[in-house]
């Protein structure tokens, strides 16, 4: 059976060196104002693209309100 | 004709002189009230009373439109009032967005309140020359302009025959007019609508200021709810007014420094952080339109769909080239924000001003989503070219695009039919067809008149001539006590359809937008949550109305830390910053929470105004079905796996082996239910009844037990 990672309450597939940038793009969350969290813990904007994701996790990422 | 000759042509049917004074702790402490029935000009105190309770902007345009106005004055009666009240902040140029004004009136369309909220000069003007509103009253019996001078201290209405009524035309011309030279043309603000205001109920205002370096007017709108309709139908052609100049602290402020140092944090922050968030300063709010698109949010066709394979002839990588680079683009001085893009040298294709060059104010997402996806046209070109017509005619883009969605559904659907159009095709996609019921809309005639009725009128129209399906046409029709919805997909948000739909005018997304929270984050997953947010957010956001704020500095650009605090959404820094200036302003000493109890007051104020007037009741806040879930098969079949897997999961009901109408019943019985429930829980936490009347206690809780309060309230208790 595969890994999955919790995103948003939705479970996902977990992949080996997955990162947020990764999430994001399978989430197709293209939306810039965003907090990401990780087990809790938050992730910074510039780890993004290194901060890798374990299996099981459960992943946060909050977007904040938008709208004209 | 000159514009001399034009001036030579007006008849002076009044002057009145006034005191000249200064701003005192951002007031200035009197109205201006014109009647244009029998031609009295006078003032009106600002007592401590009145900004205690209603603060300021829409809080006094409420005031005065309650005193002025009888339970069952119409929109087109002369009773009828519109008013014009920026607020104690506005004026101030050391922080962004801070020229904002609203509109109050009767509406034509919602037949109840109505409030828009409008850049552009004219309300720091006002206040500059001396007032805190200007309350309008009456109707003329020719086209008249009323010119208020801060310089020599008079209100004149004056009947002015030759002028233009078209928003692009007037407003230069009366610029010209009042200005004693090109280097005056800053210190004009014109007020003015359109033609196709004169023949519709979703005419608009706009409000001017010189852009000196394109060296032309450029316009904001107050869009919604038929202000515009309203202004023509008074026979007001313009409002203008004239100051001698911005200096640095027109409002005498009690603490400048304190505002400066906000100002510059926030500034930092649009330099160094915008080009990686919203892009305002390069797009403005059109970077909303392929991040609507990607998360299903994006109207298309009459809010059946969310996305669409077209929108990258429509998005924001196609506008920006469109809109002029690096000029400051703020509708208020000293805006770092300056999202008010514009399109320069466009030449116009269609219409009376064809082969004309023109500056286009926006697009704006809305207008994107209104005039692009929602009709099903993805025509960048079309989009700029019905934004100005729209604008230059004085009609709303909001109301316009939804309008047009409606009756291209019905026009598809068999209700419509081109002997019923005129002969234009109306379906989908169709963008001849829309531009000359637009054109049509100006010159008061065809299937043009038809749409500007706007969705419920329509409805009505449709039925009883046509024989159309009233529960279909409700279903479909996408309004709420007559204002047609702004552009954004609500069904997988319940707590947006409340954000729509239990407001106080209709459904605009200026009280809340919670679908991210609610949608994307499930950050507020029970009935409370949902409450808390619908309390919340409608507050704070009501709370820039009472001001002269604009919203979007608030939440367009976050602090780099915002992340690390314990509320981000709310941004807790700029809310400090918004706490901080209000005091130094006013010299006053409220804290955040105060901060929401000043726009409860006039919220719940606005609530109880809506009853006085037969609405503000549990039935005014139902939504078309559309704005909760799939009407049609169509619609279901298309995100089939989504209702499906929700059917299973959250109803509890396995969708093997039903046909798609089945499966629409179902989940159309819960979706309605589920928002019920909702209304209850949201009239909980704001202190209102199941029937959603403000109780007597709660406005004892919030020092809002008025006598007239209480005598509207009490029979529905």
């Amino acid at each position: 059976m595969s890994k999955k990672i919790t995103v948003n309450e939705q479970i996902i597939d977990w992949e080996e060196n997955m990162t947020v940038d990764r999430i994001l793009e399978i989430m197709k969350y293209t939306f810039k104002m965003i907090v990401v969290k990780v087990d809790g813990e938050l992730v910074k904007k510039e780890q993004y693209k290194t901060r890798v994701i374990p299996e099981s996790a459960d992943v946060r990422v909050i977007h904040l309100v938008a709208g004209g | 004709m000159s514009v001399q000759k034009m001036k030579e042509k007006h008849k002076l049917l009044k002057e009145y002189s006034y005191r000249l004074g200064e701003l005192n702790r951002g007031y200035a402490d009197r109205t201006l009230y014109v009647n244009i029935s029998d031609n009295t000009i006078n003032e009106k105190p600002v007592t401590e009373l009145m900004k205690e309770k209603f603060i300021g902007g829409k809080g006094f345009g409420l005031r005065l439109l309650w005193d002025g106005t009888k339970d069952n004055t119409k929109w087109n009666d002369p009773e009828n009032e519109i008013i014009i009240s920026p607020g104690p902040i506005a004026g101030i140029t050391q922080y962004s967005g801070t020229g904002k004004s609203i509109v109050v009136t009767i509406s034509s369309t919602t037949d109840s309140i109505m409030d828009s909220n409008v850049g552009g000069y004219f309300g720091p003007f006002l206040k500059f020359a001396g007032f805190d509103a200007i309350e309008i009253q009456g109707k003329a019996e020719e086209d008249i302009i009323i010119v208020i001078d801060g310089i020599k201290g008079t209100v004149r209405i004056e009947e002015a025959p030759e002028e233009a009524v078209d928003s692009h035309v007037l407003a230069e011309q009366l610029t010209e007019m009042y200005a004693d030279n090109e280097d005056d043309k800053r210190n004009i603000s014109v007020v003015s609508s359109g033609r196709a205001a004169e023949h519709t109920l979703i005419g608009m205002l706009n409000f001017s200021w010189y852009d000196v370096r394109r060296k032309v007017c450029r316009v904001k709108q107050a869009g919604r709810g038929g202000i515009g309709t309203v202004f023509r139908d008074k026979k007001i052609k313009a409002l203008v007014v004239k100051v001698s100049g911005v200096k640095g602290d027109m409002n005498h402020v009690v603490d400048m420094g304190s505002i400066r140092e906000k100002g510059k944090r926030f500034n930092k922050e649009m330099r160094e952080l915008d080009d990686s968030q919203s892009r305002m300063r390069t797009v403005g709010t059109a970077h909303l339109v392929e991040i609507m698109d990607d998360y299903d949010l994006l109207p298309v066709h009459n809010f059946k769909f969310g996305t669409h394979s077209d929108v990258h002839n429509i998005d924001s990588k196609v506008l920006k080239p469109r809109f002029t680079q690096g000029l400051p683009d703020g509708c208020w001085l000293g805006c770092m924000m300056s999202c008010c893009k514009s399109v320069d040298n466009y030449e116009l294709k269609t219409g009376p001003y064809k082969g004309q060059k023109v500056t286009v104010d926006g697009p704006e997402y809305e207008t994107v989503g209104g005039l692009g996806s929602n009709s099903g046209i993805f025509d960048a070109d079309h989009i700029i070219e019905c934004n100005f017509y729209c604008d230059t005619y004085g009609i709303d883009t909001i109301s316009f695009g939804t309008a047009t969605a409606f009756a291209m559904e019905c026009y598809e659907n068999g209700i419509l039919n081109e002997e019923r159009t005129g002969g234009l095709k109306f379906n989908f996609g169709n963008a001849d067809a829309v531009m000359e019921a637009l054109h049509q809309m100006a010159r008061g005639e065809g299937f043009g008149k038809v749409l500007g009725l706007g969705v419920r009128k329509m409805k009505e129209k449709f039925t009883k001539e046509y024989g159309a399906d009233p529960k279909f046409l409700q279903d479909i029709g996408m309004e709420n006590k007559g204002l047609e919805y702004s552009q954004y997909v609500s069904k997988e948000s319940l707590a947006q359809q409340g954000g729509f739909a239990i407001t106080n005018k209709g459904p605009q997304h200026d009280e809340a937008w919670l679908i991210f929270m609610d949608m994307v984050n499930k950050q507020i997953p029970t009935f409370e949550d949902k409450a808390e947010a619908l309390h919340y957010f409608p507050m704070f956001r009501t709370w820039f109305g009472l001001m002269g704020l604009c919203k979007l500095p608030w939440n367009d650009v976050e602090p780099a830390d915002n992340a690390e605090t314990d509320e981000p959404a709310k941004v807790p820094e700029h809310v400090d910053n918004y706490v901080s200036i209000f005091n130094a302003v006013t010299g006053k000493n409220i804290d955040k929470y105060e901060l929401i109890r000043q726009s409860e007051r006039v919220y719940n104020f606005q609530r109880i105004f809506n009853l006085r007037r037969g609405f503000g009741k549990r039935e005014h806040d139902a939504q078309p079905y559309r704005a909760a879930g799939p009407v049609t098969v169509e619609e279901y079949e298309s995100r089939q796996e989504r209702y499906d897997r929700q059917m299973k999961e959250i109803i509890g009901v396995n969708p093997e082996g039903k046909s798609t109408e089945e499966k629409i019943a179902i989940t159309r019985k819960h979706r309605e239910g589920v928002y019920e429930k909702l209304l209850d829980a949201v009239y909980e936490r704001r202190g209102w009844t199941k029937n959603g009347i403000p109780t007597i206690e709660h406005l004892k809780e919030l020092g809002m037990d008025l006598l007239e309060l209480i005598e509207v309230v009490k029979p529905h208790l």
